[in-house]
């Protein structure tokens, strides 16, 4: 079996700050982590390889520092990391960025399972993922808990709001994942020392044999019109007093809002 | 930097630590009220390389020595020493093979305890024979290709738990100390089997027991070394494991200060935090310094047991006694720092108190580490 997992290096949102002025996220002096879905996509990769066997290959698009988070992949568990990295790929919104990792998992190619993190924290728009499975033309669940392989068929269990979905697909296929997969484990001591030593591929435009026209910000045709900050939810009020006179002001506050 | 690491010791102490923070620390209180022995946290250092680090990397360890260890032992410790007591006890069963096994025994039963697939525990106390090991009425008779073993093992750390037991017993009862060997005896051999389970005072997590042979029937390539060496394993483990209970103490410990200087800033009475009363500032002061040479002792000592001394009994000893001595005063001092809230299960520094007594008792009682001490003193000076 061979695992890919999409990782993204993303900042630390809830230290991070939006410019009211220019209205894009002030990145400076704030930590990058791994997009915490992710993390859970690489569990379940994890937890597939410690069932099944396999190897798992992690890739990521972003910038030469991104190669940090490859190398946290690796000391959890992952067998090899490939860093996306091209000043062509700047400015990419979904559609480009999806494209850009189908090229490259096209290269890396003979693929069982494609794993996603059901969102990243900072884009929040949970479109990669599925945007990546049309591309591909494989079959793709989304928010995805369980997974297991029976008789060459996957089978999974995706969270709805009204219940749980059982999904069968056939594959290869992706899924996206999200956090009630499990635990994510500690990385081990050699996983630490195997990622301190790993030798990370860079995959560039012309490695994944990409058309220009379609990558970064040319391939893009999202624009932002503006950013801004939610207006700041109404007053707390705390109520105290016996239980019976709260509920009481409660009741009378609650008429004053809605009638 | 004041101990410098290498980046692969630096490596060791942060998996230890996380393993700490996110598995252990939000179950402590639970284990312990429990009495809850803590298979799952165990697994999962086991998978994080823990359990092999200073097991030779031909026998599936990471191949580093007692230095590395310590610095896990005392991260787990500052979780829970109960789990670090039930982490410790494996190394402490593991070392008898890893110093005086044969090839054989190595191949056979280090990688299991390095992958921590199976935990090792270390039997020498019986109920008549505590400080005085030499009493041991434990006995191992040849018959044949097997050795069978007679009597009883007490206050074993990691009982019924364990599969990998190295017991020591009496193969010639007429030479006393002399007369004792070592063996290696698996759960499900037959006519060995476990009593009771202790209820204890503290690290309550990790299980204390009783290991009954009953015309225990081994194979004779389970003996250590050869006949005869049994109280010579026994203490030379015992040197090995002393600074991992010095580690032990300078976890529990600097966890109790971290537990009482948060509190100290936080809390007020008379209108300010109580860290900016002399009378608790100063003995926070005092807590910082003793953990710290308690550390800078064991840090020191594992480094020179890492040259491979020839002998280091005295040292072992020292920062066992001092550390441990060390590890009740602060926690103790904890609880004062936390008032009526130190005193409630609420709050961890109870349960710290309650752990570190055991410190100052196991792998040798402290006025026995003074004895080691003193014997070598003496031998010094003639």
């Amino acid at each position: 079996m061979k695992y890919i997992v999409c990782l993204k290096q993303v900042p630390e949102t809830d230290k991070v700050k939006i410019n009211p002025q220019t209205g894009t996220l002030i990145r400076e002096g704030v930590k990058s982590i791994i997009n915490p879905y992710d993390l859970y996509a690489l569990e379940a990769a994890l937890r597939m390889k410690d069932a099944y066997g396999g190897e798992i290959v992690v890739v990521s698009m972003g910038p030469p520092q991104a190669e940090e988070a490859l190398r946290e992949a690796i000391a959890y568990g992952a067998d090899e990391a490939i860093l996306l990295s091209d000043r062509a790929f700047a400015g990419a919104d979904t559609l480009a960025t999806s494209y850009t990792l189908a090229q490259a998992i096209k290269k890396i190619g003979d693929y069982d399972i494609v794993f996603c993190g059901k969102q990243a924290i900072d884009g929040d728009t949970a479109q990669v993922g599925p945007e990546l499975a049309f591309r591909l033309g494989i079959p793709y669940a989304t928010y995805v808990y369980k997974l297991e392989i029976r008789d060459g068929v996957l089978f999974v269990e995706r969270n709805l709001d009204d219940g749980t979905q059982v999904l069968k697909l056939s594959l290869p296929a992706l899924v996206t994942i999200v956090k009630e997969v499990g635990e994510i484990r500690v990385p081990s001591i050699r996983g630490k020392m195997r990622a301190k030593k790993a030798q990370i591929s860079v995959w560039g435009g012309a490695e994944i044999e990409a058309d220009p026209s379609k990558l970064g910000l040319n391939g893009s045709p999202t624009r932002v019109a503006e950013i801004f900050s939610p207006p700041p939810r109404g007053e707390k009020i705390i109520l105290t007093g016996k239980p019976e006179e709260c509920v009481k002001q409660l009741c009378e506050k609650l008429k004053e809002v809605i009638l | 930097m004041l101990y410098p690491l290498t980046e692969e010791q630096e490596m060791i102490r942060e998996v230890a630590r996380k393993i700490a923070e996110e598995r252990i620390v939000p179950v402590r209180a639970e284990l312990d009220e429990k009495e809850e022995f803590p298979r799952d946290i165990l697994k999962e250092m086991a998978q994080a390389d823990l359990f092999g680090i200073f097991i030779p990397e031909e026998y599936g360890g990471l191949g580093f020595g007692s230095f590395e260890n310590c610095l896990a032992v005392e991260q787990i410790a500052w979780g829970c020493a109960g789990v670090a007591t039930a982490f410790a006890a494996s190394g402490l069963g593991a070392y008898p093979i890893v110093l005086f096994g044969n090839e054989e025994q190595k191949k056979k039963y280090l990688p299991q305890i390095a992958s921590g697939e199976r935990l090792a525990a270390f039997g020498l106390t019986e109920p008549d024979a505590g400080s005085d090991a030499s009493a041991i009425k434990t006995t191992a008779v040849k018959d044949g290709d097997y050795y069978i073993l007679n009597g009883t093992k007490q206050w074993i750390t990691n009982a019924a738990e364990a599969d990998i037991y190295t017991i020591i017993a009496l193969t010639d009862k007429k030479k006393g100390a002399r007369g004792a060997s070592a063996f290696i005896v698996e759960k499900g051999d037959p006519g060995f089997s476990f009593g009771k389970k202790e209820k204890k005072m503290g690290i309550r997590a990790s299980t204390t027991g009783e290991l009954i042979l009953e015309d225990c029937r081994i194979p004779k390539n389970r003996l250590i070394a050869r006949e005869g060496m049994g109280y010579i394993i026994a203490l030379k483990t015992l040197d090995y494991a002393r600074p991992g209970v010095g580690a032990l103490a300078v976890g529990l410990a600097q966890a109790a200060l971290d537990e009482a200087v948060k509190y100290a800033k936080q809390r007020k009475q008379f209108g300010q935090p109580i860290i900016n009363f002399q009378a608790v500032a100063h003995m926070l002061a005092d807590m910082a310094t003793q953990i710290e040479a308690a550390r800078a002792l064991t840090y020191t000592v594992c480094r020179y047991i890492d040259t491979k001394p020839k002998d280091f009994s005295k040292y072992a000893a020292m920062v066992k006694l001092f550390a441990s001595d060390m590890a009740m005063k602060v926690t103790t001092d904890a609880v004062q720092v936390l008032g009526g809230c130190g005193y409630m299960k609420d709050f961890p520094v109870e349960k710290m108190m309650r752990d570190a007594k055991i410190l100052q008792i196991y792998e040798g009682t402290n006025q026995i580490q003074r004895n080691v001490i003193a014997r070598e003193l003496s031998k010094e000076y003639k």
